[in-house]
């Protein structure tokens, strides 16, 4: 193992070739993530982030989704490399978890052919090590009665079930990155806080990398060290978690906050969401991608694309009128600290 | 291969029964009548390939010491043709054409079409735009008409037969697997497996193919009581299997040219049974296929 950081992601953009033109869904995105950190990123539907985690596993078709730029695992540059080669990756380095656990398994196989597959296929273990190594996975994942679990099929078990099966499967070959993509989307409440923190405890259990997708900055809150916020297919700000939170400079973040419903507001209170919707891929606005829906644009916002600059060490930010700059006029209160 | 619309009409009455016994979803069961129609297939598969260890006449040669044109009746259990032979004798020989025809068509159809199809599917790719635009034209092209050409170059035989209708039907077979295919091929789970370092074969052999299996069964079915119905119609053509080689097409045609009376005799019942048989054996074809779709379907909306 090199020293480096385990995931190296520089410049990486992804655009999609279709009839109506080229779909820019990542546009130079960069950063690193250290053996044993979280990176969360956060974004709403159609922000670029599922597509930037499958470029980072490289499982975007070749077909149609052109990738530049570079991904480097371990030192190794992984993108656009053949699937062979990432064959041997997957699994038992990186592995990811899906949205949905309710099309992410196959309907008509056995739980336990599932999790025993991908350990068959790489450790090489027999059919008895294999469902050993299955049932203590599917206890580690918090399954009841795993030997029974073990002989169903998903169509019996609930969507939490599944997760957590979805989970034990994507960890069977002990990865050293796991990259998770809305892994709670399709769960209730309570059963996506059980998911998170059996994420996190598993993580910290194996000092494992992971990526935790989400549009959720409550999610990210509390179980990242660093987060990059993408918007339209550009990373707009990108601070470790606890800065972020203190002194976040770009509106889209602070949007984005703001549209968290919380305990602490009245009953019926109106939800707050973001007006308008994300811009069209294909013919990108000229300025900063989040002008039209900005609160706080200027006419400067709407002609020039701002660039990403360093605040603070580590702290970066694509807005000409950041939230931190004292000098603004027109900004409102700040929203009040984060109860996630 | 029209007659696939056809046969859907049979399915239809099937379908309100069904109704009734699928009231309940929980349990599932394949009911009576489909174990009946599975024992009336079972029943002429033995009994074609039992033909020559049972006591039958002579199927190709009549006893002219026998009745002529008989009724059913107890010394020839479905009567006499008006050569003297037995038509139960010629009905169990001729079966044999059809099932080998129809089973064996049908599977050659699904080699040739369903295997291309599945990779085809799941690759995508320009070899998959070529396979699906080639397979427009063919079905684009009247295939009776394309069979019966090549059967009066090429020859009769029984094989030969086999092999032309497994290639014409190579393309309908072709599409339905490649559209059952492709809804699986997008879902989440074929992704999953992938990034977890399945190679495409384990994908197609483990994932896609469970799930398109209770599909390919239940069309293949339909497929050769398809087959079956094309074969009648070749033979009824005379280019099938050639007289005096029994087959329930033939035996038709012959049927037929007995109906009017027009050679100076009638035999109606030469016409009743090879037409029963055949249509006993494709209704209980149209129905196994159509019980074990809804069987194997275990989507999950019902649930």
């Amino acid at each position: 193992m090199t020293d480096g950081p385990l995931l190296e992601v520089e410049d990486l953009s992804v655009s999609f070739t279709t009839s109506r033109g080229n779909v820019r869904a990542v546009q130079g995105v960069s950063f690193t993530l250290e053996q044993g950190k979280t990176l969360g990123v956060v974004g709403e539907s159609g922000s670029g982030k599922t597509v930037l985690s499958r470029a980072v596993m490289g499982l975007l078709p070749r077909l149609s989704a052109v990738q530049t730029g570079s991904v480097r695992y371990n030192g190794t540059e992984i993108l656009n490399a053949p699937n062979d080669e990432l064959r041997r990756l997957w699994s038992t380095h990186i592995a990811m978890v899906f949205q949905d656990p309710m099309t992410s398994l196959n309907p008509v196989q056995r739980i336990g052919n599932q999790i025993t597959e991908p350990l068959k296929i790489h450790l090489k273990l027999s059919k008895a090590e294999a469902k050993e190594t299955a049932l203590s996975l599917l206890m580690q994942v918090g399954i009841p009665s795993p030997i029974e679990r073990y002989e169903a099929y998903p169509a019996q078990l609930s969507g939490g079930m599944r997760q957590r099966v979805m989970i034990a499967i994507a960890l069977a070959c002990a990865p050293r990155l796991l990259l998770a993509d809305e892994p709670t989307t399709g769960l209730d409440v309570t059963v996506q806080a059980q998911i998170l923190d059996l994420l996190s405890q598993l993580q910290r259990d194996r000092n494992m990398a992971m990526i935790l997708v989400t549009h959720d900055l409550g999610v990210v809150a509390t179980r990242t060290d660093e987060i990059i916020v993408m918007y339209a297919g550009n990373v707009v700000e990108r601070a470790p978690t606890t800065v972020l939170f203190k002194s976040m400079a770009m509106p889209y973040t602070e949007a984005l906050l703001n549209s968290i419903p919380r305990i602490a507001n009245p009953s019926h209170s109106r939800l707050v969401a973001i007006e308008g919707r994300p811009p069209d891929l294909i013919h990108p606005p000229a300025g900063c991608p989040f002008s039209p829906r900005c609160p706080y644009a200027q006419e400067k916002c709407h002609r020039e694309k701002p660039p990403l600059v360093e605040a603070a060490p580590g702290h970066t930010y694509a807005c000409w009128y950041p939230l931190t700059d004292a000098n603004r006029q027109d900004r409102p209160e700040k929203p009040t600290a984060v109860t996630a | 291969m029209s007659e696939l619309t056809d046969m859907h009409t049979f399915s239809d009455i099937e379908a309100e029964i069904e109704a009734e016994m699928e009231a309940d979803p929980t349990t599932k069961k394949l009911g009576v009548f489909f174990w009946i129609c599975v024992g009336w297939i079972a029943l002429n598969i033995v009994l074609a390939l039992t033909a020559n260890l049972l006591p039958l006449p002579n199927p190709n040669l009549g006893n002219y010491n026998g009745p002529q044109n008989a009724g059913p009746g107890w010394g020839h259990l479905l009567g006499t043709d008006d050569l003297y032979r037995d038509i139960l004798s010629r009905l169990i020989y001729g079966s044999r054409v059809s099932l080998v025809v129809g089973f064996f068509g049908a599977a050659i159809g699904m080699i040739l079409g369903g295997v291309p199809a599945m990779i085809s599917a799941y690759r995508r790719g320009r070899i998959d735009t070529a396979l699906n635009t080639g397979s427009y034209v063919v079905l684009a092209f009247p295939a009776l008409v394309a069979v019966i050409a090549i059967v009066s170059f090429w020859g009769h035989s029984l094989w030969k037969i086999t092999l032309i209708i497994g290639i014409f039907g190579a393309p309908l077979i072709f599409r339905v697997v490649r559209a059952s295919t492709l809804s699986y091929a997008t879902r989440d789970f074929v992704l999953a497996a992938k990034s977890l370092g399945a190679s495409d074969t384990r994908i197609l052999a483990r994932e896609l193919l469970p799930n398109i299996a209770p599909t390919i069964v239940s069309f293949s079915l339909i497929a050769v009581a398809t087959i079956i119905v094309l074969e009648g119609t070749l033979a009824f053509l005379g280019l099938s299997v050639q007289p005096p080689t029994p087959s329930w097409g033939n035996m038709l045609y012959e049927g037929s040219t007995l109906l009017s009376g027009a050679k100076g005799q009638t035999n109606t019942w030469l016409l009743i049974f090879p037409a029963g048989a055949m249509f006993l054996l494709l209704i209980s074809l149209n129905v196994i296929a159509d019980k074990l779709r809804s069987y194997f379907d275990v989507s999950e909306i019902k649930l």
